[in-house]
Order: C-alpha cells, then structure tokens, then sequence
C-alpha cells in the first residue's frame, strides 16, 4: 500500500464496512479498508475439526475482541464512578476480518415497520403524554417501504432462509402475519425445526399466537449470491455463535462479500490498522482522511481520503466520532450536543421449561438462525394502552447448539445446585430434557443513558477509553415482565413437567457479569433533526459531510429484533444513496 | 493432540465414559487405578505441592464422584488447570490489566489487578493459612470431605477475603476453571475419557446433525468423539 490518497476509507471489516466497500469499488471507487484485527478466513482458521473447539472458541473469546488493548468503562448511574470493562461478559464485540458478522448467529430480521417511526405511531396512539419523563422517544427519518429493496438486496446477499407471508399484497406463505409486505420470497426455503421449536410452534398457536420460522442467514440449501460466492447447506451442527461455520452456511462477511470484493484491484484490504482518529480541516467541517496505528509496526501512517466511512461496531463508531471531534458530544445536563446521545441496549431474558425423561432435546443440534417466534407481542403489534409501556420483544425458541462448557459454568437452572452434590444429577436433566425460550425485546433510549470519553482510563494507545452510563428503565422492566407473563401459557401447553421464568426484577440493576447480548445501539444515531441526531437519514454526519457513520449506533431505540438485517439495509440504503447523489455532488444530502 | 500411548489409559478412559460402568461396575478399582494416574504422571509445572493438593481436592468437591461417575479431579480439571496457567489467558493477556484498579459495586465486574495465576496463587495460601487457623494446622486437602465441602460454601457465599481476594471471587474462579476442565475438548488435558460429554450425551466434535434435526425427542444415538478423533 503505497497510496497516501484514495477516493475512500472505510473504517471496521464487518457486515457496514464489507457492504460500503464493496458498493463503492462497484461505483468506480478507490477503497481501503482499514481492520484493527487479524486476517479472518475460514478455509483456515475455521476448518472442520479444530474450529469445532468450544473452550478456543466461545469460551477464550477466539473471534472477539482483545480486552487488553482496548475496552470501555461502564456505570449505571452519571453520578456513579465508572469502571473498566475488563472481562468479556454481558457483550462480545468482534475483532478481525468479518467482526461481529463472523461469529455471529445469524438471526436475520427485516425491521418492524411501526418501529421505524416509533415516537409518531405512540403519539398518534396514545398521545404525548404516554412517554415517560427523561425518555428519549424519537423515529428514524425512514420509512419500510423506503428500505423494502435494500432489505431484499441484503437478503439476497447474505442467502436467506425464511417463510414469507406476503408478497406483493398476496399471502404467500405461514411466516409472520406482523412482518411487512415483500417485494419477493426469501432466497431460500425456512430452515428445518429442531425438537424445541416445533414443540413451540405448536403450543404457541394452541394458545392463539402466530408462530412463525425465524428468519435465518443460515442456508438452508447450496446457494450462490448475487456476487457469485457460494453457500454450502448449514448441518446443524451447533457451531454458529462464536465461531467460523466450517460448512460456510452462516452468511458471513468473510464468506459472502469478501471473497468477491477482494479481486477487485481498487479495493485494499489493510489488517492489524488500528484507527485513531478522522482527521478533519481546520473549521471541521471536512475529513482529509484518518491517522491509524500500524499494529506491525507500531507506526502511525496518515492516509488522506474525499471520502470516509466510519463503520466499525457499534460503540467503536462512537468513540471514533469522539476522538476525532465529529460532531458535537452530548451532554446529559444541558440536553445538548448528539454524540453519544440514545445508547441503547436490547431487554432479553430465557426462560427455560423440563419436559419428561422420555423427551430428548438434544440441545447440541442446532443453527444460529433458526427457531420458530412469536411476534404477538413484539413492536406496536398489541395494545399498549392498559398496559402503560413502550417497545416489546418477540419470543422464541432459537436452539442454536448449547455446549457443553457453558451449559455446565450457566448451572441447572432453576433452584438447583451450581457444584457439588445433585449437580451433576440437575445438569444430565437439564441438558437432555429442557428447551429455552427467550424474550428477545427492545430498549428504550433515556436522557441519562449515554456514552461519552472517560476521563481515568485509557486504551493501549493512550485514548481515553468510552464510558457507558447505562441502567435498566422501569419502561423497559415492566414491558419484559409482562411479555414474559404471556410465555407461561405457552409452557404449559407443551407440556412442561415444570419451568422457570427468566425475567428483569423491579429495579434491577445492569450487571456487567452476565451474557445478555451484544445488540448493542444508539449513540450515532440518524434522524430528522441535526439537534437530536447525529447523522441524517442516509447515515451522513450532520457536521462533517464526507463522513458516513454505519452501523446499529444509527438506531435511535433498541428493537426487539436482531439488529443485522437493519444494519445490512442501512449499509446498502446509505451507499446507494451515496452513489446516486452524494458522488454526484458532494456535500451534505439534507440541509440542516 | 497426542493419542496415549499406554493400553491400560487406553482401556481405562475407555471405561471411564461409559455410564453403566460407574452405576453397576466395582468402579473403586478403576477410580483408585486412575487416582493414581491422574496425581502421578502428571506433573504440575505451575502449582507447588500444596497447591496441586488443594486443588485436586476442591475440583473433586465441585464436581464430585456418583453414581453418574468420576469426579473431576479424575477426570483431570487440575491438570487442565495448570496447564491454563501458562496461556494468554492464564497470564491475564486476555482481560483489560490497565490501573487504577478500584473497587466497585459487584455488578461492574471484576477490578482486581490479578491474572487467574496470581489469583490462584495468593488465594489457595490465604485459603490454607485460614484451614490451619481454625483446624489445628492442617491444610484442606487433609480436611474430611464434608469439612472441604463447608468451607467451600463458605467460601462460595463470601463475605470473607483470601489475601487481595474476595472469597466468592475466587470460587467462582475455582467453580468455571474446573466445568471447562471437566467439559472441553481432552486436548487441553481434562475430560479424560471423554467422560464430560458422556455424562451429558454431548456428542462432541460430531458436529453434523443433518439427519438429527428433529427425531421428535428421541436420544441422539451415537456416543462423543473429540477432535483428535478419540471416542468413548
């Protein structure tokens, strides 16, 4: 890499980056892309037999991110000191070629069009007064039918298994009665039902509810893309989240785009670039490119660019924003400033049910995307009226492969013991004989959850490291306790010889310790206001016009679905825009 | 991954994973034959003497023998634990080290400046020191078992420290080194005999389920292997 000047950076080698990448070399543009990780190819590191190795895997943290370089610090109240994040646990970044997008599962959501536009549709429903005091209730700027054809695209790209329920108008199909119109099928037949699932299925809509297939970038059949890469057919075999997919049946940047991507000579891939900052003229109105950390070499290179895509994770997004003076920070006492404002998480609890001893879960079988939900209670699909909340979750079973290790460090469940005498008994039931169900829903924003610069600790590199200041919301509680509520008839009606409800306790605290998600969101997010969002409705920085900022930082709520498929469409949503107008004419696309 | 070369840990492992051996064998033998296995060929590189002791005895308490089968001092988690000592993961590499360290509430996580070896290390003496105080001088792994047992609840229910360490800390520490020694791959010198997985049916590195995608709850038939290609 010679070049001290290209037409684009992109910053991050996940799903935002790779889909940028590739649609800006497709436009005739020069590209590098800068991955602060390690090369990531699954012909090598994710071949069958040594990928399939939990305790390297999900439980040494072999695709995510390095803690000991970087990390964030976290407190739940702006008057708490915060502390570092220094073992890996509620969430798991990614790091390395493919990011979050390699060791993903492979739930693959279009959006809840009501979600899109969720401060409208409360106020139209249930009037202003409906949103709690310090909520940060606000729409995306877009619409679904706006997104429809990026959504098909990703679709398309990833190789997704799903059942549609409309078509163009026409019912087409058993999947989600709650999911928006398509303007085509899923490329590939629904992935088959595990055990679990389809018990669910058919206890779920005994109870009156809608089952339908969870959406899977799983393929359930041989596929090429539209790229030309191709798709081996998912085996079931468990080894979805945290780790490669040695069948190459999980969509993966590194599978799905890369491959292609790669032969194209205006396209460079640079590893072990550690960015610092975006550097910005003198007014800070323009990027002239961005300085990054050679991790080889421990240099810094500078790297100019008229174009700069910022579209790691979601909270690096932020934190680059910071760095590099993008923008305006937040401040939760004045209310002013964007940066850092609605960071937002998503509230997920399992529930678990025993079914009898003749019964066989085989919770080892599995696939990252596949299940059967319910969306009866997901979005503004039921009445929030009585109830006094805003947001909800789907439900599902979404056995994706439980293994051993952390099925046995997670317990029995219930009541029974951790170690010791009856352990093992508990364990041999609970691993043979349960199911999990989950209730996988959204998170509001609030005006004291937020992130910002840390002023104690910093990375490797001598950055202040980005601080999250981020609690549990009574809104968010009490909507996960009643979602949970309507999983217990669904339990019964398999059949249970008993069950335990997972679910949040009034004033429950966010504990750092405990896997949660790693649906992470907010912080950068778009809209219609430069005083309440950061970028615009085509992800364009409001300040900073030649910068783009990709990624689940643009959400301005949690959502109960999986934030994939929304980031996937809002890459392709952003980068069309980006070739149709903003390369025409660059400069910023909305007035602010 | 060395395949064992001796017939007789052939032939014991292979015993090890079978579930009907340890509910109807005369499994004494076999366990004693193994005992001596597991304490004498291996040697541990990093505990001292005292060490590998408390620790033999307290993977045992924490995952215990029945009649499921052995416990995991047999099934060699302190092996497997002395081995994790001298990795990235061991040595801390792997967990943000940077000061100022400071305590705070629980739910922020762990913030003390200890790598798991260190961590072991002052707390298994702070653990012995107090055995001997109140046991006239003795060391855990001399205590009677349900006195081990005891003082691991102790410990588990914390309110006490172990030198810089919080005891709960500690065996929560203690409690997930020794399940991911009873349940990872052999490779890394624990699950002998695959015995792990065979407890839970958990089919290891079999890893295509294609024709197992829904048997409609019957057992999946077929016993575990690992990566190196070694069943049970």
């Amino acid at each position: 890499m010679c070049a001290k000047k290209v037409d684009a950076i992109v910053i991050g080698a996940g799903w935002a980056g790779s889909i940028l990448a590739k649609e800006l070399t497709e436009a005739g543009l020069s590209v590098v892309m800068l991955e602060r990780g390690d090369e990531r190819a699954t012909a090598v590191e994710g071949d069958y037999p040594t990928s399939i190795d939990e305790l390297r895997g999900a439980i040494r943290h072999r695709l995510f991110q390095n803690l000991s370089q970087s990390t964030v610090t976290i407190r739940n109240m702006p008057d708490q000191e915060a502390l570092p994040y220094r073992r890996l646990a509620a969430f798991l970044p990614g790091e390395g070629v493919g990011g979050a997008g390699l060791h993903w599962s492979g739930v693959h959501f279009r959006v809840a069009p009501d979600d899109l536009a969720l401060r409208t549709n409360v106020v139209a429903r249930y009037g202003k007064n409906f949103i709690p005091e310090g909520m940060n209730l606000q729409d995306y700027g877009v619409t679904y039918e706006e997104l429809e054809p990026f959504f098909d695209k990703a679709e398309k790209v990833f190789g997704t298994s799903g059942e549609p329920y409309t078509i163009k108008g026409k019912i087409a199909g058993n999947g989600n009665r709650f999911a928006p119109d398509r303007s085509d099928a899923f490329p590939l037949p629904a992935m088959g039902e595990v055990y679990s699932a389809s018990l669910f299925r058919s206890a779920a809509a005994n109870v009156g509810y809608h089952p339908y297939a969870l959406p899977a970038a799983n393929a359930s059949a041989q596929y090429t893309n539209p790229y030309g890469v191709q798709m081996g057919p998912c085996n079931f075999c468990g080894y979805c989240s945290g780790y490669d997919c040695y069948m190459y049946s999980k969509a993966s940047p590194n599978v799905n785009i890369l491959p292609a991507l790669r032969q194209d000579p205006k396209f460079t891939l640079i590893t072990k670039a550690h960015v610092l900052k975006v550097n910005l003229d003198a007014d800070k109105k323009k990027a002239t490119g961005v300085s990054y950390l050679d991790l080889r070499t421990k240099k810094q290179v500078e790297l100019d660019a008229d174009l700069v895509i910022i579209s790691a994770f979601q909270f690096h997004n932020v934190h680059l924003m910071l760095l590099s003076g993008i923008g305006q920070p937040y401040d939760p006492q004045q209310n002013t400033g964007t940066v850092g404002r609605n960071f937002v998480y998503q509230t997920i609890t399992t529930s678990r049910a025993w079914l009898s001893p003749k019964q066989y879960t085989n919770l080892f079988v599995g696939a990252g995307g596949a299940g059967v939900a319910i969306d009866d209670f997901n979005s503004m699909n039921f009445d929030h009226g009585p109830l006094g909340f805003v947001g909800g979750s789907p439900v599902w079973v979404n056995q994706a492969g439980v293994k051993p290790i952390a099925a046995a460090i997670g317990g029995p469940g219930g009541k029974a013991p951790t170690w010791g005498e009856g352990y093992k008994d508990a364990m041999v039931d609970t691993y043979r004989h349960s199911l999990t169900i989950d209730a996988h829903g959204s998170n509001m924003a609030y005006r004291d959850v937020y992130l910002d610069l840390d002023p104690t600790y910093s990375n490797a590199y001598g950055q202040p490291l980005l601080r999250m200041t981020f609690n549990w919301k009574d809104n968010d509680i009490r909507m996960n306790q009643y979602v949970v509520g309507k999983i217990e008839p669904i339990i019964k009606a398999m059949g249970a010889t008993r069950y335990s409800l997972g679910m949040l306790k009034d004033g429950e605290v966010f504990d750092t310790r405990r896997y949660q998600t790693t649906h992470l969101g907010g912080g950068a997010i778009m809209g219609t206001d430069p005083k309440t969002s950061c970028v615009n409705r085509y992800l364009q920085s409001w300040d900073v016009s030649n910068v783009f900022v990709i990624g689940a930082s643009a959400f301005p709520q949690g959502m109960g679905y999986n934030p994939t498929g929304m980031v996937a469409a809002l890459a392709y949503w952003a980068a069309y825009h980006i070739r149709t107008t903003y390369l025409k004419n660059p400069g910023p696309m909305v007035q602010a | 991954m060395k395949i064992p070369s001796s017939t007789r840990r052939n032939f014991t492992a292979g015993l090890l994973g079978s579930a009907s051996f340890w509910m109807y064998g005369g499994h004494k033998v076999w366990a004693d034959a193994l005992q001596s296995e597991s304490t004498q060929s291996y040697k541990p590189k990093y505990f001292n003497h005292e060490e590998w002791l408390f620790l033999n005895a307290a993977c045992a308490r924490i995952f215990p023998a029945d009649a499921h089968g052995p416990d995991a001092a047999l099934l060699g988690a302190p092996e497997f634990i002395d081995r994790q000592m001298d990795t990235p993961y061991g040595h801390g590499e792997l967990w943000y080290m940077s000061g100022p360290f400071k305590e705070g509430a629980p739910n922020l996580g762990y913030q003390l400046s200890l790598p798991p070896r260190d961590l072991y290390r002052q707390a298994i003496a702070a653990a012995n020191a107090y055995v001997r105080d109140h046991h006239q001088g003795q060391t855990f792994s001399q205590l009677a078992i349900p006195e081990q047992i005891a003082l691991l609840k102790v410990f588990e229910q914390g309110k006490m420290a172990l030198g810089a360490v919080p005891a709960h800390t500690f065996f929560e520490q203690l409690r997930q080194n020794t399940l991911e020694g009873v349940f990872s791959d052999p490779l890394y010198g624990g699950n002998k005999g695959l015995a792990g997985w065979t407890l839970l049916g958990f089919p290891g590195a079999r890893a295509d389920f294609m024709d197992w995608v829904n048997q409609k709850g019957a057992p999946y038939p077929f016993g575990p292997v690992s990566i190196s290609g070694e069943t049970a």
